[in-house]
């Protein structure tokens, strides 16, 4: 069923090599469902990320040189001498984050709308695999500019493995490609890293081939009944796409030139030292809820399994929530939950971000270290983990802060999930998409009760 | 002829089979050979492995002090101990028996090793400093480090604390930090590898 088209040229090369049609098939007339919301944006805002990483990357790599005598100088020539050196840096550097934002994103809207529920399944792993394969290019690129964050981040990470019982250290000796973080291994990570990106490229043509089987989940969850229900994707949703993708951008812009090293961590202007540990190590934001859920296990193997875990029970969220109601909106004990989760990963981005033997002070909004408190405040100290101050207000220890928040993102996903599926009351669902969004029910039959049950949601 | 050729038939299937079994396994056993020398590639180089000894000169480190050397990338604590360090590391050492099977362990250690048989001079302590944990540098080489509860060292990434033997005794390090292979080539100098 090849599209016809009036350019005789476009004509003879479509008969030989359908691309035309193909486009046409997949990004012109692809029906959608005509209410797809803003949170329906992110997707192709991540995609215009990874072009972004992969455009400024490629320039940025012939200005670099991975060696451990180079690498920060010639990072800093790219800064400071190489033609708008300093913007493709900047543009590569804040660009990670911006792909993340949207990515996690993306994530909490497919969780909250049940996205990732038959027949999507495969949809949302591929998805998954994409997340996992980010965060090693991100960790490996992260190394590049061989400062001090870089270098002991790559050793506190790839240490991770050495948890492993038996095998551990021979996968660290492996990785490292010696007896430490060293010049093998930046070599390594500067060959991955250039690679990963376009295994991810690979990843996303997949998720979108698998996207296009069944089209766009939408905020209702039912699926498009008939024609009535959909819109071409162009022009409704390229130039949706294009519009919220201009508001990201202003966004974007921002951290660019005005914040440009706001999301780093200063200790990345120090050339990496193998002799000194910096103060803290502190991962990038993104990686934050990760890494408060690895300290807030004190057992080394246990802390390691749990950091992984919690992005691996993102594989079996399909079968984990069998709620056959898939949007949220017609949920309302898992809308609940849902924002406790949201604001749960919140906390453990706080928490990943402080030493684990520091105090919240909930009520001073601040932290404080275990130093100020043996300064002459402290009153009681209880085994809990909380302390009690001599002016009456109280502090609770970061590591025991992570130790709740991580205890909830489990029981969000192995405990509440399940037993929403089996026992939460859903509100009812409108008949169709056409019925959810028109005043008039889409005209036609009218369905008062259904019409009715939206307004609440 | 029916039997025949139903016999015929097995024997055929069995053969096939047969032949499915080796060619498959012929696969396998060509594709790890051929895996195998990518996945070697990243282990440690000659050349990395041929810088595995270095010898240090130890005649300035005074009682109470310490050095820090680079060996094999890592850092190695030479530590000069005092008597005081030396008693509180014995005061926590298990009682073991004559094949150094641990037999009692009043102090609790999590990978208990007396102090005896992690030194080779009592006073001079050689460990490799990197915590057991994520392998982060331990602080203590200074005095004006923080040296935690036991006097050793004290990691500042996850807190974990070892004592003046480096045995782990807080924190969320499994193991003691390591003694390297060394050597007192002379009174004064120690070989390290």
């Amino acid at each position: 069923m090849a599209a016809v088209f009036k350019n005789p040229v476009i004509r003879w090369i479509d008969h030989r090599l359908p691309v035309f049609s193909y486009l046409q098939h997949e990004a012109n007339d692809y029906p959608t469902p005509k209410n797809l919301s803003y949170w329906w944006n992110f997707g192709s805002i991540a995609g215009f990320m990874l072009m972004v990483m992969i455009a400024t990357g490629i320039f940025l790599a012939m200005q670099y040189t991975p060696h451990v005598d180079h690498a920060f100088n010639s990072v800093e020539r790219i800064m400071r001498d190489v033609n708008y050196g300093w913007l493709l840096r900047y543009i590569h550097m804040n660009g990670a984050s911006m792909f993340f934002i949207a990515v996690y994103i993306h994530i909490f809207r497919g969780i909250y709308y049940g996205s990732f529920k038959p027949p999507r399944e495969l949809l949302w792993i591929i998805g998954v695999v994409i997340l996992l394969l980010m965060m090693a290019t991100a960790f490996m690129g992260y190394v590049l500019p061989w400062g001090q964050m870089s270098f002991w981040g790559a050793t506190v990470i790839t240490n991770l493995f050495s948890a492993f019982p038996w095998v551990g250290p021979k996968i660290v000796t492996l990785l490292w490609g010696g007896f430490a973080v060293d010049n093998p291994t930046l070599n390594r990570f500067f060959s991955l890293h250039y690679l990963l990106p376009f295994v991810i490229l690979g990843a996303v043509v997949m998720h979108v081939i698998a996207l296009h089987r069944f089209g766009s989940n939408n905020p209702t969850g039912i699926d498009m009944k008939g024609q009535q229900d959909s819109i071409p994707f162009h022009p409704y949703y390229t130039v949706k796409d294009l519009y919220g993708l201009g508001v990201f951008m202003l966004f974007y812009a921002f951290w660019v030139f005005y914040a440009p090293v706001a999301l780093g961590d200063p200790d990345n202007f120090v050339p990496a030292n193998p002799l000194q540990t910096p103060p803290e190590i502190v991962p990038e934001w993104y990686f934050l809820p990760f890494y408060a859920i690895l300290r807030s296990i004190p057992n080394k193997l246990v802390g390691v399994i749990a950091m992984f875990s919690s992005i691996l029970v993102l594989f079996v969220l399909p079968w984990l929530d069998r709620s056959p109601v898939r949007s949220g909106a017609f949920r309302p004990a898992f809308k609940r939950f849902f924002w406790m989760l949201v604001f749960d990963c919140a906390i453990l981005m706080f928490c990943g971000k402080y030493p684990p033997t520091n105090y919240w002070m909930p009520f001073d909004l601040t932290v404080m270290s275990p130093d100020d408190i043996i300064a002459g405040t402290k009153l009681v100290v209880d085994d809990l983990g909380s302390i009690t101050f001599a002016n009456g207000h109280f502090g609770i220890q970061i590591i025991f802060l992570g130790q709740l928040a991580a205890i909830y993102y489990f029981a969000f996903f192995i405990v509440i999930l399940p037993l929403l599926s089996i026992f939460e009351r859903t509100l009812p669902l409108p008949l169709s998409i056409s019925k959810a969004v028109l005043p008039q029910g889409g005209g036609g039959l009218q369905q008062p009760a259904a019409a009715k049950a939206m307004e609440k949601a | 002829m029916a039997d025949h050729a139903q016999t015929a038939q097995g024997a055929g299937e069995t053969r096939r089979d047969f032949l499915y079994l080796m060619s498959a396994s012929a696969a396998a056993f060509g594709t790890a050979a051929v895996v195998w020398p990518f996945i070697d590639m990243m282990n440690p180089s000659s050349d990395v492995l041929a810088l595995s000894s270095i010898e240090v000169d130890i005649s300035g480190v005074q009682v109470g002090q310490a050095i820090t050397v680079k060996w094999r990338g890592k850092p190695v604590f030479i530590r000069h101990r005092t008597p005081e360090e030396i008693a509180s590391a014995q005061k926590a050492d298990p009682e073991v028996d004559a094949k150094g099977h641990v037999i009692a362990n009043p102090a609790g250690l999590r990978d208990p090793q007396t102090d005896a048989s992690r030194v080779k001079k009592p006073e001079w302590l050689i460990l490799v400093g990197v915590c057991t944990h994520l392998g982060c540098v331990p602080l203590g080489q200074k005095s004006s480090d923080p040296r935690g509860e036991f006097g050793g060292w004290y990691c500042p990434c996850h807190g974990s604390q070892y004592d003046t033997s480096g045995r782990i005794r807080k924190g969320p390090a499994p193991l003691d930090l390591e003694v390297p292979a060394y050597a007192f080539e002379k009174d004064t100098v120690v070989k390290i590898g």
